[in-house]
């Protein structure tokens, strides 16, 4: 731990470049998810395509996705974007099950309800739908993002920034502290966005918690 | 024969769902526990098996405390019957069945002989034997249920609320099929359900228990019926009291004689006629016309319960649910032997009550 | 990358394909039943007793947590090279998944069946064994198989600290920016995990109650 206070700067440093990486892919793919999710929670095709298309994404190394990546879109291996699109590609296969699934959940009484007051189909998706699938999507949030945070890490195994730097450069150098120092910035980071996560959910759907 | 003595029970956030209650099954009899919900029947039921240890009293099973047996020994002699059935999900119905036969160390080959019986014996298909519980209706797993609990035969068998979640049909099935097995089986039961109907219907004696774990009263159906111990007690048992009354009175109604015709005979009616079969069953009514008409299916009108001799109130009731207000009574094959009217089952209440045998 | 693949020199010798597929394939297999001996037992036996279900969601929360390669790299410094800190930092991933499922599933038991497999006089060891477990076994499965999904992936990360499996051919072909080679261990990883999924599929056929699959789907699940 002490490692952290003599090297403050540095340490704060990789923590903006580490919350950058796997923020921004959490947001991206969040969004690119909802009308994927959507399209799932409503068509059997859509399902026997995206799911088991997801799954096979999983079964793909992250640092294998990590190398493959500049090639495929050509750029170098030392770019951020080589470690955002496959953890973009990651979320993306994870929240689409966690948003169809919710949007599956939804009670079909209050559907049918919706749809009898007069609620145009978006309008009601953004109303009603998405509304009571919140708490089941954040719960996918929530482990996307804690596998996004730790993940990003393998980036450092090909050169990239983040705690992960910390982890090489610590091995390198037999220097364990600094490895240690790396790992508790990675759960500290996963334990807080977590957190926040919970308490955005909550503030969210202050209905899920009352009347039980 | 099981006792209750003094037993209370208090649940460690201060409930109390069970208050002193002193109460003897008899041996060999159906005893139901009956009250609104949360009264304590349940946690009555649970202290004979020692799913729930009573907080002060004995209860004493055969003459024996079962605080003095270990609770798994106590239970597989002792049949358990619940409301969800509870069987287990993963084991075919016949394994089910076989469950503490086996616990009881019997070899395989003995229990699954043993659990076969016993399909037939609740009623059920052998080719189910095979099946899963999620195979089954909720009338069947609850055959299942009953017959796992007989497997090894106990004597004493508890029963929380097991027709409750049944429809209603499927709940009488199951009642009579249980008064059936009874007959045959001569268990020492004990029976809870929150359905007055359903304890005055199966109970030798019922216990009626009121907010708080008191026994409210204890007694045969017809004296709850005929004497009330309080206002609880009358409320409970209903505002149809003097109906259900009748349930338990078997004096004699006249029988009338009635105009029968067959399907397809050419027949004058000027009345109501009743349709019957080649074995003489009735298959409904014709109502009056006027002229030859060919008696047709198309033209019965349908309906009445039937009455076969078992109590007033099914006198009243076949005469009450007949379109022609004449209730049909037939003899043990089914068939017609005549009807009876609703002012015939007054007046035999009348000479039944001028005879002190009715609650005034 | 097909060039590289099929190439009959990189199908043989002691860091050839099979070897390094076997590897890999070992470092998954004992993983997992070093997990499974450690979260099964566990997670099953928090979700009998229902008292201290919060210790086992946050242990599995927290371990999600935890950066595999930062566990390699400090059991590496701290013990050496070879084949211990592979398996303590893979059996630290595979743990949370099962132990979650093992707990979810034993709590997730209809409690009517738990409360008759008393009332019939098993013992508490048998209402564990012969009901709780055998009903849990589809989340157990779950579980387990999202761990093998996860080992798999992540023990390419093995051979960044110079140890086996098929993570040799990514980073050597990183190194030499050999992309062939590199694209090569993907696919072979990737196939592996469905290989390995596929064989846990079977064994979830085999030995869950056929009472358990969804009725009405033909026993597909
Ligand atoms: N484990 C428990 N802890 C605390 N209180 C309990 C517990 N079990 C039951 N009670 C309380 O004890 C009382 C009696 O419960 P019991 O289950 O015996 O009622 P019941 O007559 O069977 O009701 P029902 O018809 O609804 O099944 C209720 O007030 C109930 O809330
Ligand atoms: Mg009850």
């Amino acid at each position: 731990m002490t490692w952290i206070f003599d090297n403050w700067e540095r340490f704060w440093e990789v923590t903006a470049v580490h919350l950058r990486l796997s923020a921004v892919p959490v947001l991206i793919g969040f969004v690119l998810a909802i009308p994927l999710g959507w399209w799932a929670s409503r068509s059997q095709t859509a399902r026997t395509v995206l799911f088991p298309f997801a799954n096979i994404l999983f079964t793909i190394p992250s640092i294998a996705l990590i190398v493959i990546t500049p090639v495929v879109i050509g750029v170098k291996i030392l770019d951020e974007i080589n470690v955002i699109v496959p953890l973009t590609v990651y979320t993306v296969a994870l929240m689409i099950r966690s948003i169809a699934d919710a949007l599956s959940a939804v009670p079909g009484n209050v559907i049918a309800a919706a749809n009898a007051m007069g609620y145009r189909p978006f309008k009601r998706f953004l109303t009603v739908d998405f509304p009571l699938a919140l708490p089941v999507t954040i719960a996918g949030l929530r482990v996307a993002t804690v596998s996004n945070i730790s993940m990003v890490s393998v980036g450092a195994l090909v050169g990239l920034g983040g705690y992960g730097q910390l982890f090489t450069e610590g091995y390198q150098t037999d220097n364990s502290p600094k490895v240690f120092a790396g790992l508790v910035g990675t759960v500290v980071l996963a334990v807080l966005a977590d957190g926040l996560l919970l308490l955005v959910g909550r503030l969210l759907t202050p209905w899920a918690r009352v009347g039980r | 024969m099981i006792e209750f003595r003094a037993v209370t029970k208090r649940f460690e956030d201060g409930t109390i769902a069970v208050d002193e209650l002193d109460l003897t099954v008899e041996a060999g009899t159906i005893t139901v526990f009956v009250g609104p919900s949360g009264c304590g029947k349940t946690t009555s039921l649970r202290m004979v098996n020692r799913m729930i240890d009573p907080t002060s009293g004995t209860i004493l099973v055969d003459g024996k405390d079962v605080l003095t047996v270990d609770p798994p020994t106590l239970r597989r002699g002792i049949g358990y019957v619940i409301q969800q059935a509870g069987l287990f999900p993963h084991r075919t119905v016949l394994d089910n069945i076989a469950t503490v036969p086996l616990l009881s160390g019997w070899d395989k080959r003995k229990a699954r002989t043993r659990a076969a019986e016993l399909l037939e014996i609740v009623g059920l298909d052998p080719n189910f034997g095979k099946r899963y519980p999620a195979q089954l209706s909720g009338g069947q797993q609850q055959r299942v249920g009953v017959a796992r609990a007989l497997a090894a035969d106990p004597p004493v068998l508890l029963m929380d609320e097991p027709f409750s979640a049944v429809d209603p049909v499927v709940r009488e099935d199951l009642q009579n099929e249980l008064l059936r097995l009874q007959a045959e089986l001569d268990k020492t039961i004990v029976f809870v359900t929150h359905d007055i109907d359903e304890a005055l219907k199966l109970g030798e004696r019922v216990a009626v228990f009121q907010k708080g774990g008191h026994l409210a009263q204890y007694a045969k159906p017809q004296e709850l019926l005929s004497a009330p111990a309080n206002d609880f007690v009358a409320s409970f048992v209903g505002r149809d009291r003097g109906y259900r009354t009748l349930t338990f009175l078997h004096a004699e109604v006249p029988v009338h004689p009635v105009a029968t015709a067959k399907l397809g005979e050419r027949i004058t009616v000027t009345d109501w006629t009743l349709v019957v079969d080649e074995q003489n069953r009735p298959k409904g009514w014709l109502s009056g016309v006027d002229g030859e008409v060919e008696v047709n299916e198309r033209d019965l009108v349908s309906g009445g319960s039937l009455y076969d001799g078992s109590s007033l109130r099914g006198a009243l009731d076949a005469a009450l649910s007949s379109p022609s207000a004449l209730g049909v009574v037939v003899d043990d094959a089914g068939a017609v032997s005549g009807v009876v009217r609703a002012d015939d089952v007054i007046q035999a209440l009348a000479k039944a009550r001028a005879a002190g045998e009715v609650p005034r | 990358m097909g060039g590289w693949l099929f190439d009959p020199a990189h199908w043989s010798g002691t860091t050839g394909i099979p070897v390094r597929l076997l590897e890999h394939l070992g470092y998954t297999l004992l993983t997992l039943l070093i997990a499974a001996v450690i979260a099964i037992p566990l997670g099953a036996f928090v979700g009998h007793t229902g008292k201290g279900g919060f210790v086992i969601v946050g242990l599995s929360n927290a371990l999600r947590a935890l950066p595999t390669t930062a566990v390699l790299i400090l059991v590496v410094l701290w013990a050496g090279l070879g084949d211990f800190p592979v398996y303590v930092a893979l059996v630290l991933l595979a743990i949370p998944p099962i132990m979650a499922g093992t707990y979810a599933g034993v709590r997730a038991v209809d409690p009517s069946a738990v409360d008759a497999a008393r009332g019939v006089g098993m013992r508490e060891s048998g209402v564990l064994l012969q009901v709780e477990i055998p009903n849990a076994l589809p989340l157990i499965y779950g579980g387990f198989r999202g761990a093998a999904l996860q080992v798999v992936a992540t023990a390419t990360i093995a051979a960044y600290t110079g140890a086996g499996g098929l993570g040799r051919f990514v980073f050597d072909g990183l190194a030499l920016q050999d992309f062939g080679q590199m694209l090569a261990g993907a696919v072979l990883v990737a196939l592996l995990a469905v290989l390995v999924d596929l064989g846990f599929a079977g064994l979830q056929r085999l030995t869950v109650s056929p009472g358990l699959r969804p009725v009405g789907t033909g026993g597909k699940n």
